[in-house]
């Protein structure tokens, strides 16, 4: 890798979890509308922002995740009524989890994104993927199982 | 099969008379009459060793103990499935994990070098705490129970309070560990030897650097992994392993620490790492009797006959073991106390879990304690 002139920028790995839907729609719309966001990302698609356990996300951050994005309905929208407050719910306990673990955290996001924010979402992956390129590399990168 | 024989010959599963004493008293045959620790050792030995390998019920064994008090040839059991589920891992199977496997996964992520923990932050402020000293206190993954059982209302960091507050009373500045990982008890017997291992390394290598001599933990989990399993897989350690029980015995018989009257009826439950596995019976008692006031009365199983909290190892949570749980609760208010005793922060947190049910909840309630915060909290002057 000697001939490379300029030091490769760093792309984190980020996992995004997104409801069926409104997020997942989100994502869609910004598909269509042809708005362009940052390809760090890898987009899981969950029936609802509920259904994310704190385990996959832990998951996720043991096989080297960079950063780990919860995406749902907004309040009062969701599919299943109250499957967003769970997963916020969820959310506070995982936060909790990855502070004690010292994982910064810039690297854990949760969005509430409607099916029809395309521009939304794009703008809010950007930011995402922004934050964690500023955090750098999750030190639990090379994990493998 | 080379490996089989290796098993077989180190737990004695040859002497198996095939009497079916294990399976008469296995607390997981008792509600699930399709799980039998004899027939799973009989089909072993009878040439069907690889199907018992990929067979869930290699996971549901909650490798207990009780079978061993009964055993007429004294086949170590526990250990038999400990080293099938070894050779299991080594097959790549799929291990039923309680809460989606978010324990084990965390317990992987801190088999990373370099990770930087913060899991000091619920040190009490008056506490007296040292960088550098003779005597560790090993924390274990309380601070970690306490973030991801919020919703049981299971305060286990209490128990690492009450800890601190004891060893500061008898007059000791524990170290704590600033990066210790977990004690790797839950991976070893769910038969990730390779992940254990590393676990291991980071922990004797922190309690070496801290200078300790030795090494006190509060949890029956803990205490038997570091007495017993880090010995056999990593060597003899350069530090003694003390349970807070076997402190405060030594404290008290030294005249260091005194206690007040708690007008309390306890019951107390005796945990199977701690008593099965490494015959703590008596000592948990003995530190009880040093309340004043405090009177223990035994549930219908104690000691030797006593029944396991009903999950082990965040693995097989299922129906089978709230039937346990719930039994066991139910023999715990049979005897009238006001508050049941536990060694293990695992049985206090499954306990409450079982009490957390809608529908049987309300008659399984008890109060609960772990035996170092009643001890912290009966602490005089």
């Amino acid at each position: 890798m000697a001939k490379m002139k300029k030091q490769e920028e760093f792309e984190p790995k980020i996992v995004v979890f997104a409801c069926n839907w409104c997020s997942y729609a989100g994502a869609d719309t910004a598909g269509v509308s042809k708005i362009q966001y940052h390809h760090n990302v890898r987009l899981i698609r969950v029936m609802c922002s509920g259904r994310v356990n704190p385990a996959f996300v832990i998951k996720a951050f043991e096989q080297g995740a960079d950063g780990v994005m919860v995406s749902g309905c907004h309040f009062g929208d969701c599919h299943y009524i109250f499957g967003n407050y769970q997963a916020k719910e969820r959310f506070e306990m995982l936060k909790r989890l990855i502070h004690l673990l010292g994982l910064e955290k810039a690297r854990l996001r949760l969005e509430w994104v409607s099916a029809a924010e395309g521009g939304r979402f794009a703008q809010v992956v950007n930011e995402f993927v922004e934050d964690v390129k500023k955090v750098g590399r999750s030190p639990l990168a090379p994990i493998k199982t | 099969m080379v490996v089989k024989e290796e098993v077989l010959k180190k737990t004695q599963a040859y002497y198996c008379i095939d009497c079916g004493k294990c399976t008469s008293v296995c607390p997981i045959s008792r509600f699930n009459g399709g799980f039998s620790p004899r027939r799973i050792l009989i089909s072993s030995l009878t040439g069907r060793y690889e199907e018992t390998l990929k067979d869930e019920k290699l996971y549901a064994c909650l490798t207990c103990g009780l079978c061993g008090t009964r055993c007429p040839s004294d086949v170590k059991f526990e250990e038999f499935i400990k080293n099938s589920r070894f050779e299991g891992q080594k097959l790549g199977n799929l291990i039923p994990c309680a809460h989606g496997g978010a324990i084990q996964s965390l317990m992987r992520i801190m088999t990373s070098p370099s990770l930087e923990q913060k899991r000091l932050a619920w040190v009490p402020r008056g506490a007296q705490i040292a960088e550098k000293g003779e005597v560790a206190y090993f924390v274990g993954c309380l601070p970690y129970f306490d973030a991801f059982f919020t919703d049981l209302e299971v305060d286990s960091l209490r128990i690492a309070k009450s800890a601190i507050k004891i060893l500061n009373r008898a007059e000791v500045e524990p170290v704590l560990l600033k990066n210790e990982r977990c004690c790797g008890h839950d991976l070893l017997w769910a038969g990730d030897l390779e992940n254990f291992k590393r676990l291991a390394q980071h922990n004797i290598d922190a309690i070496k650097e801290s200078g300790a001599h030795t090494l006190i933990t509060t949890c029956a989990e803990c205490y038997r992994t570091f007495k017993i399993d880090y010995p056999a897989y990593m060597g003899p350690l350069p530090f003694k392993v003390l349970h807070i029980i076997e402190f405060l015995i030594d404290s008290i018989s030294q005249g260091k620490l005194n206690f007040k009257k708690t007008r309390k009826k306890v019951t107390y439950q005796d945990p199977c790492r701690l008593g099965r596995h490494l015959g703590m019976y008596e000592q948990p008692r003995m530190v009880l009797s040093n309340i004043p006031a405090l009177s223990l009365v035994e549930m219908e199983r104690n000691q030797q006959n006593a029944i396991c909290c009903g999950t082990s190892g965040w693995m097989n949570c299922d129906a089978i073991s709230k039937r346990i749980q719930s039994y066991r609760l139910k023999s715990a208010r049979q005897t009238g106390a006001d508050l049941l005793i536990t060694a293990c922060p695992k049985c206090y947190i499954h306990f409450k879990c079982a009490m957390k049910d809608p529908k049987i909840g309300k008659e399984l309630e008890i109060e609960i304690k772990d035996l170092t915060s009643i001890m912290a909290d009966a602490l005089g002057r």
